[in-house]
């Protein structure tokens, strides 16, 4: 019985040993996978500011102001005027769609179209 | 343990046998008993003490070599602990109040060099030199030779130089990160934003310190390492203040002026929607200041905050709502209007010797801007009550706002208070205010008579504020300011739909000496739309200006400052959100047209 129960404690004691040293390289994967993680994330937020900043950059009101002048022949851009203030009312209702008629069946639209009687 | 017998009987029997006293065994027997209870004890208790000692210093010698290690290591983050609330070393972004970036950080580099690890310096001189215009060759092959063992040479580098620089290849040449302020939108809002600099400067890092304006002034909140990723909100409205700078631009070219200013404020909120002082200057990068001569004169000094002036008849209004509340007089109260005014030896007259009297309404004093007229409104209120109504608008103190120029920017006050003080200031003469006094005070007359700190920072809760002034008497007072532009000396600031009303002020500079400055105007021009129920104020400065289309140049406010606020009322107010009112024409007047 005795030795039996040795073999058993070393058994366990080996199985043990091994599972530990797994655990700690995998702790160790992961703190490494955690800091790269961090480190992605700080460099995208560094290039998210970037992009803001130039974003804000391009946008600068003297920027879009030139530009609008640039391109007065093509998108004729105003400063805003009380003048276009508008009433809800003042704003046309949508057409209904229009219904035209079907012209999958040349033949028979032709007919249709003429207001005569189908020659054939 | 095998205890000894008190009385063993073998030695009690030979004991008595030569005639001792058995009594004596006994007793000895007993000692040596207690003798040996006691040795255990000791022993017991020597031991213990021993293990005590070595548990205290094994205690001790893993505290004191945690500590050897802590100091010794090279620190680091902590890696396994989650990150919550992110921690940054940066300087917060500013915005403005719809969240459009004002000023950002922009990670560059700035460049060093070690000289002692240097290949070739004098090829390295040359190159340099070769790349920045700032430096001469034969300074830097000095500066690399002469021993020593550091030494700075640029404080930001663009990506292209830093490259030109990494292809210089020579090994005592080094970067250093660093943190660069960007204010992406250059002149505009320079005055709010102020700057940044460098404070202490080491190779892995910088500290980025405000220099002016609301980055000096909320310094500590922008270098909150808890608050840096979350923007600093402004009150300023990005594109208002850009259509304001544009107008005012313009109105300061067309004017002839040298300088002008502008304040937008928000009546219910106290919030400034734009604030232009020009000329400006791009923060990016700061002009030095002038180190002789009149500051003002500097592009560096903010007219709507540092620029103290004599706001003339733009006072007119605080002694007339005044009395009102008081009950002193009514809109209709005829007060004695008879110019020229003597009061002791001073003479008050209008402007350009005009006589309005002898009789005029309150109303009228007001619509045709008479001296007289305001100065016998004050002498009824009295320089005490005055004064008091004076200090609840805050035309006495500094004007407390998030700006570093603010406290600095004390209005000039006499000493003492005599009547002829109170006479003077009734029309803004005599004392010294910024335009944003103004705008503050006149915001206190359109929000219906109640006077909130003025600011620069996006408000979510509106402060209380102080009552100045009745609802009822406000109203009454904004009227008389629509009266102004429509029937008085403010009619260019008609404004189709938005129902301006304001009043002119037109003063002359003080000279540096003493003594006003007859050619030299400040016209000013402080207004509320939509004056039936005001939402923004908006208080125009020119400085210097005239109106040269005639033949006689005009310097009064309303040829100059007027036209110029109405132009930038009629491009902001549509940004700001407000519609058009459409005005239903008095009768009277239709029907004398019908005529």
């Amino acid at each position: 019985m005795r030795p039996f129960l040795f073999i058993l404690s070393a058994l366990a004691l080996m199985a043990l040993a091994f599972w530990a040293y797994r655990e700690n390289y995998a702790t160790q994967q992961a703190l490494k996978d955690a800091s790269n993680l961090n480190q992605e994330i700080a460099d995208l937020r560094e290039s998210l500011s970037q992009q803001r900043a130039e974003w804000a950059y391009l946008n600068r009101p003297s920027r879009l102001r030139d530009l609008v002048a640039l391109n007065f022949d093509s998108l004729g851009l105003l400063p805003l005027e009380p003048t276009q203030f508008g009433n809800v009312d003042q704003v046309a209702h949508p057409l209904p769609p229009l219904s035209l008629p079907d012209l999958s069946n040349t033949m028979d639209t032709a007919a249709t179209l003429d207001g005569k009687e189908d020659p054939l | 343990m095998i205890r000894t017998p008190l009385r063993p009987l073998a030695r009690i029997l030979s004991a008595r046998d030569k005639g001792e006293n058995p009594d004596h065994i006994e007793r000895e027997n007993i000692r040596l008993r207690a003798e040996d209870t006691r040795a255990r004890a000791q022993s017991r208790a020597e031991g213990r003490l021993l293990l005590l000692g070595l548990a205290f210093f094994a205690a001790f010698i893993v505290v004191g070599g945690r500590m050897g290690m802590m100091a010794a290591s090279e620190a680091s983050e902590p890696r396994s602990a989650a990150s919550g609330v992110e921690i940054s070393g940066r300087r917060a972004d500013i915005t403005d109040r719809n969240g459009r970036i004002l000023a950002t950080n922009l990670s560059t580099y700035s460049l060093y060099a070690q000289p002692k690890q240097m290949v070739d310096p004098k090829h390295v001189a040359g190159e340099l030199a070769k790349l920045f215009p700032e430096m001469k060759a034969e300074d830097l092959e000095r500066r690399f030779t002469d021993g020593r063992s550091f030494l700075w040479l640029r404080k930001k580098l663009s990506p292209g130089q830093m490259q030109a620089v990494h292809d210089i290849g020579d090994p005592g040449l080094l970067f250093g990160p660093r943190d660069m302020r960007l204010y992406p939108n250059g002149n505009l809002a320079a005055h709010v934003l102020g700057g940044a600099s460098f404070g202490a400067e080491g190779v892995h890092s910088a500290e980025v310190i405000g220099t002016a304006g609301v980055e000096r002034a909320l310094d500590s909140r922008l270098r909150d390492p808890a608050l840096a990723s979350t923007p600093l909100a402004l009150s300023i409205d990005l594109t208002v203040q850009a259509a304001m700078t544009e107008v005012l631009d313009g109105g300061m070219r067309m004017m002839n002026a040298v300088g002008a200013a502008g304040v937008l404020m928000d009546v219910h909120t106290g919030e400034v929607i734009a604030m232009v002082s020009l000329p400006d200057f791009d923060p990016n990068d700061r002009p030095s200041p002038l180190l002789k001569g009149d500051p003002a004169d500097s592009p560096l000094f903010n007219r709507a905050v540092q620029g103290v002036y004599e706001l003339g008849s733009t006072f007119k209004i605080f002694a007339a709502s005044q009395a009102m509340d008081l009950g002193l007089v009514n809109a209709n109260t005829m007060v004695d209007a008879n110019a020229p005014m003597r009061w002791g030896k001073f003479k008050i007259g209008e402007f350009e010797g005009h006589n309005y009297g002898p009789l005029l309404s309150v109303t009228d004093v007001i619509v045709k801007s008479s001296n007289v007229g305001t100065a016998h409104i004050a002498l009824k209120i009295g320089g005490e009550r005055q004064q008091a109504f004076f200090k609840s608008l805050g035309l006495l103190d500094p004007v407390p706002i998030e700006l570093t120029e603010a406290p600095g920017a004390a209005p000039l006050i006499p000493k003492r208070w005599a009547d002829i003080v109170t006479i003077t200031t009734s029309y803004g003469h005599g004392m010294s205010d910024s335009p944003m006094h103004l705008a503050a005070a006149y915001a206190a007359i359109a929000n219906g008579g109640v006077m909130l700190p003025p600011t620069l920072l996006k408000r979510d809760k509106i402060p209380q504020g102080t009552r100045v002034l009745s609802a009822a008497t406000a109203k009454i007072a904004a009227s008389m300011l629509r009266q102004v532009v429509t029937r008085g000396t403010a009619s260019f600031g008609e404004v189709e739909g938005y129902e301006v009303g304001g009043k002119t002020g037109t003063a002359d500079k003080v000279k540096r000496g003493g003594g006003y400055d007859k050619g030299k105007n400040i016209n000013t021009f402080a207004s509320m739309f939509p004056a039936s129920d005001p939402q923004y104020v908006l208080v125009v400065t020119l400085d210097e200006a005239s109106d040269n289309s005639s033949t006689k140049p005009r310097r009064t406010a309303g040829w100059t400052a007027v036209p110029v606020a109405a132009e930038v009322i009629r491009r902001t107010a549509p940004l700001l959100g407000l519609r058009p009112q459409i005005e239903i024409p008095d009768v009277s007047a239709v029907s004398a047209r019908k005529q």
